[in-house]
């Protein structure tokens, strides 16, 4: 447990998190409006994104999909029966003056996700609820001096809003969780988790305690954007709270901003000026039921989800836990890895994957799905190294020249004529050469001056243009200088 | 010849396909009515281009024999339905200048099986009301006077628009809703046909919502064969409306077979009312002998929860519009009155677009679910609905139907009561529980008050079974023989 010391002794944080998750679908939530990120504004509304008389929503299928696969693949109880409910409350980018939601009875209720700490511990954290509901438009403020312009575009797109019990208590475990859960939603395909997009949002309810004690008060610290802002906006808000409460204040319930440019969280509202949602069932809309048998199928669909998927990576593979976590966190790199991996040392396409891929990667700002360097291409060069075509130091040469042109392993070892000396003739006369020069350093070695061997290799292999096997050049250096 | 105005729907679809007329006739003559018809206030917006140019291509078709159900039959349509690019205004200045961009499932069934459009009727501000007396467009007159009195009547709400209408003989039909009653007072207001069809029945994606657990559209017509035929074009599973029922729409006209011989008719004794008009009663009880007499059996049964109907009513349906006319918000459509902050353009565009009735069930509506008082009033309101719903499937365990007064009085003066919003409510009392239950029912013609006013009386059936309902109004109609006529026909001196 990772507590923060304050003036008056340790404080414990204690977090929940209400993640808002955008379903995948090319369709909204109780409309046919497309759901495309980006376009022009109000180009994606129907009638009844827009609220218009006498329209009705209608539950789009897929969506309910993508909550329930979601909720199987959080170990989280399915509602076979579910209601949605009318959220009501004015905004100008609310059109019907209510968001449908889930209140009461949600589509998904208790389940759990296990969070992997840097330090290589793990910890269960438990999901109260996921429920389904509709996206608000949005406001903008900044294209008429007096007046706020809407965009409905988002207005109706299906959010799953996923609730976390407060069982987290410190900001990297929140951090933690959200990269998991982000995981897992990447795993099923039912949420792309691109936050910047908006497409997964957080609202973190963070209160402070001395260890052991009754809850203290909670602020919420509504949409942060990015896993760095939940932990930069927990790691404040906890502080200030323990600030507040060792200066003799109370801490007041509120709804909380954090403001990302300056690192802090500012007041929005109180709790007196919450709104009073009226929430009741939604007379358009039937109860949601579940058929059995369809929940079985999905069940039976699942992909293979992150934790599964390091256990087999540890034991088939025989990595280590974290490099196994580190390539599982995106399907694709643990596609890629198990690509590269399959029928070759795993070890080997474990490092290079993490290494030197990751790192170009990184470099070039890219994603591995647009890596310039598939994992055949990778595989083919590891290929190369184990038929000893190429030594591995020439590979890193080839496989830099791979992301720069693009080309094949093979094909850049041809062109650029790197494929390794093997044969021990002419390895045998670049030995002698390097030797016959060096009389002096034969001396010293001789003498005892171990580390001169490094030197041998190195002139030999300098005057082989790094081609020479080196094993080869060990064992004929080590022969020729033995006493 | 009788004149084309004064033909029933039936008789007129009839009239056309043995070509005594012309649609184009059928449709001027009924434009000339609608004209005529301008001082009950019952049209908010005349449509006769669409009417002309509707019978133009029916003629057309029917020369081709190729007429479809209702071919040139010229209809007035409740301004609670969008209609394409005709100025939709659900009784309220809130809409003032909304044209839909769309056509409402229902019209839209309408028009695909040949029926045209002669207008957009009046009705209550959002359907809110008994007497048609609080529509931002002035009230609607009822063509009927009482004898030896002059004073203009209501014609019922809150469709009292359609009803004044196909009363004065200036639609041959109309299209009506009814939340709590809002179809079958105002028929019996009028001297017509009303049925509320079951829950599910029509489609409500295009008709402004009011309250949508009990909103239902259905026809108001002169006879129970032509409220068949209405229903039979209206109805349909609609994908786009989630509350539709998928299930198979009969045609509803063969259901008029004229044998009831049998039918278990349930007389619920908690709908004697203390202080329910005599005449009332006596028409109750002339109805069941017309029952009998044509081979019905009368079986007393209980609706114990009745007298939890109206409270009820007035809670639910308050709820659920306080949410339904949030989106009158002048942001989007309708009217929008400029305020300093967002916050002051809705209390601004809010309290001039609204009147005082839609005022008072929003404020009704957003007290009943708030914080602290949602299980007091919201939730307990659901759970006796839910009992009222079992007490009609108890009762419909020992009969078939039931046989009920639609409206505890006859038509009131425009002014009597409205100042008694209670006492307003009250003429509710007979129809709200079908909605609750989302049952159909029908309202016939059935007599006359002491001062010569129609009399209705109201026939409630099982859900889907519009068929029995049917079968035993029209066993009412034909014992009633009710062929008494309003004082104002339009057209008509």
């Amino acid at each position: 447990m990772s507590l923060i010391q304050g003036e008056t002794g340790a404080w414990e944080v204690v977090i929940g998190l209400e993640v808002h998750a955008q379903a995948v679908s090319n369709s909204k939530l109780f409309s046919g409006a497309s759901t495309t990120f980006g376009a022009e504004p109000n180009t994606h509304v129907s009638l009844v994104d827009a609220a218009f008389p006498g329209m009705l929503p209608v539950i789009n299928k897929v969506c309910v999909e993508q909550a329930v696969k979601t909720g199987l693949g959080l170990d989280a109880q399915i509602n076979l029966v579910s209601i949605f409910d009318r959220k009501n409350y004015f905004y100008a980018d609310l059109p019907a003056g209510y968001q449908i939601s889930q209140y009461l009875r949600p589509v998904v209720g208790k389940g759990q996700l296990t969070i992997d700490m840097a330090d290589g511990t793990s910890r269960t954290i438990g999901i109260t609820r996921l429920h389904l509901e509709q996206d608000a438009g949005k406001s903008l403020h900044d294209q008429h001096p007096t007046q706020t312009y809407i965009d409905l575009n988002r207005s109706g797109v299906a959010l799953m809003e996923i609730v976390s019990e407060p069982d987290m208590r410190s900001a990297e475990e929140a951090g933690a969780y959200v990269k998991k859960l982000r995981s897992i939603l990447r795993y099923l395909g039912t949420c792309d988790g691109n936050m910047e997009e908006g497409s997964l949002r957080c609202d973190c309810n963070v209160s402070v305690r001395k260890p052991g004690g009754k809850l203290g008060t909670r602020c919420e610290i509504k949409n942060v954007n990015s896993i760095k802002f939940v932990i930069a906006a927990i790691e404040y808000e906890a502080r200030r709270q323990i600030q507040v409460i060792e200066e003799g204040g109370t801490i007041k319930q509120e709804t909380r901003l954090y403001d990302s440019h300056r690192g802090t969280t500012r007041p929005m509202r109180s709790k007196e000026e919450a709104h009073d949602y009226r929430y009741f069932p939604d007379p358009d809309l039937l109860p949601l039921e579940l058929d059995p048998a369809w929940v079985e199928n999905l069940k039976k669909s699942l992909p293979e989800l992150p934790d599964a998927k390091k256990a087999r990576f540890v034991a088939d593979y025989k990595l280590s836990p974290y490099d196994a976590g580190v390539l599982i966190e995106e399907q694709a790199s643990a596609d890629y890895f198990e690509a590269v991996a399959k029928g070759r040392d795993a070890k080997l396409a474990c490092n290079w994957v993490m290494g030197d891929l990751f790192g170009a990667l990184n470099k070039a700002g890219l994603d591995i799905s647009n890596s310039p360097v598939s994992a055949k291409g990778l595989g083919e060069l590891l290929d190369l190294m184990s038929d000893n075509t190429i030594s591995g130091r020439i590979a890193k040469d080839v496989f830099a020249a791979m992301v720069e042109t693009r080309k094949g392993a093979s094909a850049i070892v041809e062109e650029k004529g790197l494929r390794q000396v093997t044969d021990t003739g002419a390895i045998e006369a670049a030995v002698d050469a390097v030797l016959a020069k060096e009389p002096e350093k034969i001396a010293e070695y001789r003498s005892g001056k171990d580390k001169l061997f490094g030197f041998f290799v190195g002139q030999v292999m300098k005057a082989t243009g790094g081609k020479a096997n080196p094993a080869q050049v060990n064992e004929l250096l080590k022969k020729k200088l033995a006493p | 010849m009788t004149a084309l105005t004064d033909l029933s729907l039936a008789e007129a679809r009839d009239g056309l396909a043995a070509k005594k007329f012309s649609a184009l006739e059928l449709a001027q003559a009924h434009v000339a009515a609608v004209e005529g018809a301008r001082p009950l206030n019952a049209y908010l917006v005349e449509t006769p281009e669409q009417a002309l140019d509707g019978a133009a291509i029916s003629d057309a078709r029917i020369a081709r024999n190729e007429a479809r159900p209702l071919e040139g039959l010229p209809l007035a349509i409740k301004d609670l339905f969008c209609t394409l690019d005709v100025p939709t205004t659900a009784g309220s200045k809130i809409l003032e200048g909304f044209r839909p961009p769309y056509e409402s499932t229902v019209t839209a069934q309408l028009w695909r099986d040949g029926a045209t459009m002669l207008g957009k009727v009046n009705l209550d501000e959002f359907a809110m009301g008994s007497a048609n007396i609080t529509s931002a467009y002035g009230h609607v007159e009822n063509p009927w006077r009482r004898q030896g009195d002059n004073r203009p009547l209501v014609p019922g709400g809150s469709s009292g628009g359609s009803a004044a209408a196909v009363a004065a003989r200036a639609a041959l039909a109309a299209t009506a809703t009814d939340t709590g009653g809002s179809i079958r007072q105002p028929a019996s207001f009028c001297g017509l046909v009303g049925l509320k069809p079951t829950y599910g029945r029509c489609s409500r994606w295009g008709v402004v919502a009011f309250a949508s657990s009990l909103d239902q559209a259905g026809p108001m017509t002169r006879t129970v064969r032509d409220a068949a035929i209405m229903l039979t074009s209206m109805s349909g599973h609609d994908p786009k409306d989630s509350t539709s029922a998928a299930i198979p729409v009969p045609d509803f006209e063969k259901a008029l077979t004229g044998d009831i011989k049998g039918l278990r008719v349930g007389i619920p004794r908690e709908y004697r009312l203390d202080g329910m008009p005599d005449e009332i009663e006596k028409l109750w009880e002339r109805g069941i002998d017309w029952l009998k007499d044509a081979g019905a059996v009368p079986v007393d049964v209980s609706l114990a929860m009745t007298k939890y109907a109206l409270p009820v009513y007035y809670i639910i349906a308050p709820a659920e519009a306080s949410s339904n006319l949030a989106r009158y918000d002048g942001v989007r459509f309708g009217l929008r009155v400029p305020g300093e902050t967002l916050d002051e353009m809705y209390e601004n565009t809010r309290a001039q677009g609204f009147g005082p009735e839609v005022r008072r069930r929003i404020l009704i509506g957003t007290y009943v679910l708030s914080a602290g008082y949602y299980d007091a009033y919201y939730l307990k309101a659901q759970k006796v609905r839910n009992l009222i719903a079992q007490d009609f499937d108890a009762a419909f365990k020992n009969c078939d139907v039931l046989l009920t007064p639609t409206a505890p009085s006859p038509a009131f003066a425009i002014g009597e009561k409205s100042d008694d919003p209670i006492a307003m409510y009250l003429n509710d009392v007979f129809t709200v529980t079908v909605n609750l239950a989302g049952l159909p029912g029908i309202s016939v013609p059935a007599g006359l008050s002491k001062d010569g006013l129609p009399l209705g009386l109201q026939i409630i059936g099982r859900a889907f079974d519009e068929e029995t309902v049917l079968r035993a109004g029209h066993a009412i109609e034909r014992a009633a023989n009710f062929t008494a006529r309003p004082q104002f026909i339009a057209g008509e001196a």
